[in-house]
């Protein structure tokens, strides 16, 4: 895509009236997972770690190539992470610590939550 | 063009509106899904959530659905006063019918011969989703979020949707705390209809703009 931002100062995600393709009338119902990412940042936000502003401030930075090759669940929770390591909820030791307690659990999202994955 | 099911069963390997689930399960697990449950179950261990209150907020949105923005419809449809207040401060009006629409702005904007409205979120994926529940992908695409307000009428027409030329096309961009829903115009077919009866035909692309109601 073209990017006008030194001419604008407008960012990547400032989308409105830029060229795009045809509207592909895409939609799929929600994994536990994707609703789970949701769940956080709402339980998140109304406990005070943070704001929709941090949210979004998050995903902007992770710029347009994460919009084009990441789904967005999965730049909703790389920016809720983001937003509570920055709050101190807890430490980027703690994380990868647990990160790989995670993934020796099993190879599928099933195997690898507490519960079965079944919610 | 996308479709609103209101299917309140499961078809075998299709979710609860009939499109394909994701293979969450059984598929091999991605960063983002470890990544989801690591941030999860640090934030039990940290006592910052339970996970019970996860679940009930999982409930909570799962219960929001477009069938709460159809009952709005329906009323200020068959309600002359309940559509001037619904009008006049959309939050108000939902919270009058026990809808909670939280902190959020909710403004209504009444689809006329003389004005179709239609809703999007230029800068992110801002949606009224506690009367629609959470936004389909295509709301939150670049093609709909950048052409909209450039050409809307050549987006409606890609959902099906001809605007006639005498009518004015008004496009909402809405933002973290003002989230619009379209009341479109009661088909002349429905007149008569109760409120049950007419709220089956408001649809969730209806309520967006993309869609108008038929019978």
């Amino acid at each position: 895509m073209t990017n006008d931002a030194e001419e604008t100062g407008r960012r990547w995600h400032d989308m409105g009236g830029r060229p795009g393709g045809p509207v592909s009338p895409e939609e799929h119902d929600f994994a536990l997972w994707e609703k789970r990412v949701d769940a956080l940042m709402v339980l998140c936000s109304a406990k005070g770690l943070f704001t929709v502003d941090g949210l979004r401030r998050a995903l902007e930075d992770m710029g347009e190539d994460a919009f084009e090759t990441m789904t967005y669940y999965e730049r909703w929770i790389a920016a809720i992470t983001q937003n509570l390591l920055e709050a101190g909820a807890f430490t980027v030791a703690e994380l990868n610590t647990k990160i790989e307690e995670v993934a020796a659990r099993g190879a599928t999202y099933g195997e690898a939550s507490l519960e079965g994955g079944h919610g | 063009m996308p479709h609103d099911h209101h299917h309140d069963h499961d078809h075998r390997g299709l979710g609860p509106s009939s499109h394909p689930c994701r293979a969450d399960q059984d598929a091999p697990l991605t960063e983002a899904q470890r990544l989801e449950i690591a941030v999860r179950e640090l934030l039990v261990e940290k006592g910052v959530a339970t996970a019970a209150e996860i679940a009930a907020q999982i409930a909570r949105m799962d219960a929001r659905t477009p069938a709460l923005g159809a009952q709005v419809v329906a009323r200020a449809w068959t309600d002359p006063a309940f559509k001037a207040r619904l009008l006049a401060d959309g939050s108000a009006a939902c919270r009058e019918m026990g809808i909670e629409v939280d902190a959020l702005k909710l403004v209504a904007v009444e689809n006329t011969e003389a004005e179709h409205n239609v809703v999007v979120c230029t800068l992110c994926s801002c949606y009224p989703r506690n009367l629609l529940g959470l936004p389909p992908d295509w709301y939150k695409s670049r093609a709909y979020r950048s052409r909209t307000v450039r050409e809307p009428r050549r987006v409606l027409a890609e959902f099906g949707l001809t605007v006639p030329g005498t009518t004015t096309v008004r496009v909402h961009d809405s933002t973290a705390d003002m989230r619009y829903l379209v009341v479109p115009r009661r088909p002349d077919a429905a007149a008569g209809w109760d409120e049950e009866r007419l709220a089956g035909i408001v649809t969730r692309d209806c309520m967006i703009g993309v869609a108008v109601p038929s019978v």
